[in-house]
């Protein structure tokens, strides 16, 4: 099972509270956690990717056991600490607009 | 009885106001979507309690959001805008080719027709609609793809396509405008579209009479008279009695023709609304006094409307898609301002009050007129 940490609008978007869980089966990557996260939650479609390049958008940032994980690959393998539930992976709003 | 739902768009979330007939006691609903930018909400002319919403931020992005019960509840549907086809190039602003990058939508329009079926008019310029409630979005790439388009180039809020005019009388014919491109016109529906530009003159521009590239801020008609437009350019008022052929200059005495918001009385199709705005630098009303403008001679003659504005130390600014008319016996006229107040005038603009103030900075004022 693996926890998903949502930005505040996202939640309210996808009307959720607290964590979500995701279960995922294969490679677990930035990408795939996205994907599923998309797949179980269809209102979040486009808001952490941009649709017409499928990138991470610019003020969205990826964190996991201490690490800022947005410049990894989107294919990279997560932490084994995120696999097993020990973990969440953060979805961020970056801080920005001054 | 008759009543009026105001739909606003702010910075930071949307309202809506109720009132009766009367339009004397007003009921505040909102912050609908709060802490994203909602740049414009439009109830459809077929079902009143069918409104569509754009919602967006620079964080998370566009959504388009549906209510099918009048705003009291809103369900997300597609926020897929894909141009069609090869993409290409438009001027960035040091003249540079730049692609076309969608960054949100500015307006939406409603079919007159068809609940179902919607318009967006989006950045950077192009127009999209969707023809089930606004889950799917096709590109009419005519517009986009038009020989002059490679030459459009951005105004300061970016290249957005801001207004959409349909023809009561003929669906097929449509007017856009386009930041800083100008007025267009498709006469079939979306496929084909011309510059509608003759008789603008703009001083900003190399060849001030250029075929493409003035800043129109807003365009108006009446909907008995969709032949006869009414424009707010970046500077000057304008007027065209044949489907923007061509426009003649109609800012008579206006203290100032730099504006942004422009309308037209529901009842009587010569009565026009400006709010002069001191200069394109100057995002404020002349003399820290805000005034709408009325004209009930088409132009060239207008009237300051002061009965219950603010008439001095105030500096807002009214934005393009701020102002609006509802169509009840005595034409209620409605802007809001960067200041976060909305105004109403129940009686074509004599006098005017408060609805409410303080909101976050308004950026769109849609009204429906409820039976």
């Amino acid at each position: 099972m693996i926890r998903v940490v949502l930005p505040a609008h996202l939640k309210t978007l996808a009307r959720v509270q607290g964590e979500v869980t995701l279960e995922i089966s294969g490679e677990l990557t930035q990408a795939s956690v996205i994907d599923a996260l998309e797949m179980k939650y269809p209102m979040l479609l486009g808001t952490i990717r941009d649709p017409a390049t499928n990138r991470r958008r610019p003020f969205i940032r990826f964190y996991a056991c201490e690490d800022d994980l947005s410049h990894e690959s989107p294919d990279a393998e997560l932490p084994e600490a995120v696999r097993t539930g020990a973990e969440p992976f953060f979805v961020i709003g970056a801080m920005a607009g001054g | 009885m008759s009543g009026v739902r105001v739909l606003v768009g702010t910075r930071k979330g949307a309202f809506i106001l109720t009132s009766d007939g009367k339009r004397e006691k007003w009921d505040v609903n909102g912050p609908i979507f709060g802490g994203w930018e909602i740049y414009h909400v439009k109830g459809s002319p077929v079902d009143s309690n069918r409104i569509f919403a754009s919602q967006s931020t620079g964080w998370f992005g566009q959504l388009i959001q549906r209510s099918d019960d009048g705003g009291a509840t809103w369900e997300p549907v597609g926020n897929q805008f894909k141009y069609d086809g090869v993409t290409g190039t438009h001027q960035w602003y040091d003249g540079t080719p730049h692609p076309w990058e969608f960054a949100r939508v500015w307006h939406l329009e409603p079919s007159l027709t068809n609940p179902d079926e919607v318009l967006a008019g989006v950045e950077d310029a192009a127009l999209f609609r969707s023809s089930d409630g606004g889950e799917n979005w096709q590109e009419l790439s005519g517009l986009r793809t038009h020989g002059t388009a490679a030459s459009w180039q951005p105004g300061a809020g970016g290249m957005c396509l801001h207004t959409i005019l349909v023809s009561p009388k003929d669906p097929q014919r449509i007017y856009v405008a386009i930041s800083s491109a100008g007025a267009f016109r498709t006469d079939d529906g979306g496929q084909n579209w011309r510059p509608i530009n003759h008789g603008l003159h703009s001083e900003g521009l190399p060849d001030e009479d250029a075929e493409v590239g003035h800043c129109v801020h807003r365009i108006a008609f009446h909907p008995s008279r969709p032949d006869t437009l009414f424009m707010q350019k970046h500077w000057d008022v304008m007027r065209s009695d044949d489907a923007g052929d061509s426009w003649t200059e109609v800012s008579g005495n206006l203290p100032s023709d730099f504006g942004f918001a422009i309308d037209v009385h529901a009842h009587e199709p010569e009565t026009v609304y400006v709010v002069p705005i001191l200069s394109d630098s100057e995002h404020y009303p002349p003399e820290g006094k805000l005034r709408v403008y009325r004209s009930r001679q088409g132009g060239n003659e207008w009237e300051a409307l002061t009965k219950g504005l603010p008439q001095s130390n105030c500096y807002v600014d009214v934005l393009r898609d701020a102002m609006a008319v509802d169509s009840l016996d005595s034409c209620g006229v409605y802007f809001g301002t960067t200041g976060g107040d909305v105004y109403v005038s129940a009686d074509s603009g004599d006098t005017w009050k408060a609805i409410v103030s303080d909101l976050p900075a308004v950026l769109s004022i849609e009204v429906q007129t409820l039976a």
